[in-house]
């Protein structure tokens, strides 16, 4: 390159992208990530969109004229009330305990996402597989975790729900355990559909955020990234599992606390 | 030769430096009491205008602090911290929009 040295100078013209600089200080790849998560938020908003606006077209809880609660598809359910399982403590009411330590676990997998991009910054192989394997690790739980989440769900409480509905012209008293689709013994069948499709679209984030990063870790391992000279890759997918993360706090707020 | 000029390569081949984590751990940190803070309200507060207000607010602190810190857009140039921020800005407006929406489906069934 230095024998170039008698061209011109390139004058660059700071408002437009002349090449050879990177707009927005940031290379290809991670500008392309930044806006795939830009339209992924767009998804998850629309989803979570739509739970606030059927939410709010439905019937609340409200103790002075249903009583104390009980699970009814007469009005929406209070959140603390459904989610109150853990494993292993089979009818001791723990409301938020287990989605609670489910956010901690993805919490904290997003720390050691960071480190292992931290550590990919100063040449740190050995830093960045340990960490990395701790990410997948906690990746791994808590899809375990949502596992068994929706499986009580799905499977329902001891009792279940009795419901009125009309069969044929006439009022029939039926006991419906968990949800599915269709049926919903904690509420509205759509306060169901809404659990499945904003948990289930998440969950689908982390499985394919664990996959990638079991690729980042077996690349590492290879020493791909030490002989590229840089570990922008491990950066990259570490965009992608902190907004899998982002995506739960909001979750987390939205579907489990208000 | 590409410039990777966003690593900051400050260790001759062969050394590794020292990890500067401190930042990392802070976040870690002030996420984890936030959270901790959401369950104290979610058990000490009834449920209305203040609780639900509290909780937002905790929540785009959170955001901000993955956003800001592991996701680094605090230190990105300011064209590309609009670039995000700026449709978000619009979601909000939806959200609200359909909230309202959904209050007048209510009175209208």
């Amino acid at each position: 390159m230095a024998a170039t040295a008698t061209t011109e100078a390139p004058v660059f013209d700071k408002k437009t992208w002349m090449g050879g600089v990177e707009p927005m200080k940031v290379s290809y790849g991670k500008l392309m990530m930044w806006f795939f998560l830009i339209s992924d938020t767009f998804t998850f908003s629309a989803l979570l969109v739509t739970y606030g606006l059927i939410r709010f077209s439905f019937q609340a809880y409200d103790p002075a004229i249903h009583g104390e609660f009980h699970f009814s598809n007469l009005y929406w359910p209070i959140p603390e009330k459904v989610y109150e399982a853990v494993p292993f403590l089979h009818g001791i009411e723990l409301p938020l305990v287990f989605v609670g330590i489910m956010t901690f676990i993805l919490i904290f997998s997003s720390v050691t996402m960071v480190l292992a991009v931290e550590a990919g910054h100063r040449m740190d192989k050995a830093a960045v597989e340990k960490y990395m394997l701790w990410t997948i690790l906690g990746g791994l739980t808590f899809l375990g975790s949502q596992a068994w989440e929706w499986a009580h769900f799905i499977h329902g409480t001891d009792e279940g729900t009795v419901i009125r509905e009309i069969v044929n012209g006439q009022w029939v008293e039926r006991t419906i355990f968990g949800a599915n689709l269709t049926e919903n013994q904690y509420g509205p069948p759509a306060f169901a559909d809404l659990f499945f499709f904003i948990t289930g679209f998440h969950g689908t984030h982390v499985l394919s955020g664990v996959v990638l990063n079991i690729l980042i870790f077996y690349r590492t391992a290879f020493g791909l990234y030490q002989r590229r000279g840089h570990y922008e890759m491990v950066e990259k997918v570490g965009l992608y599992w902190h907004f899998v993360d982002l995506v739960w706090v909001f979750v987390f707020t939205f579907f489990y606390l208000v | 030769m590409a410039d990777h000029s966003s690593h900051h390569h400050n260790t001759e081949p062969g050394v590794i430096a020292e990890p500067q984590t401190k930042a990392i751990w802070k976040t870690f940190i002030i996420l984890s009491v936030l959270t901790a803070f959401e369950f104290l309200i979610a058990f000490t507060l009834h449920a209305g205008f203040l609780k639900t207000s509290i909780f937002v607010l905790m929540t785009i602190v959170k955001a901000f602090y993955i956003v800001g810190e592991f996701m680094h857009l605090k230190h990105e140039v300011k064209s590309l911290i609009w670039a995000i921020i700026l449709p978000c800005i619009f979601v909000v407006w939806l959200l609200l929009a359909l909230l309202m929406e959904g209050g007048f489906i209510f009175v209208a069934r």
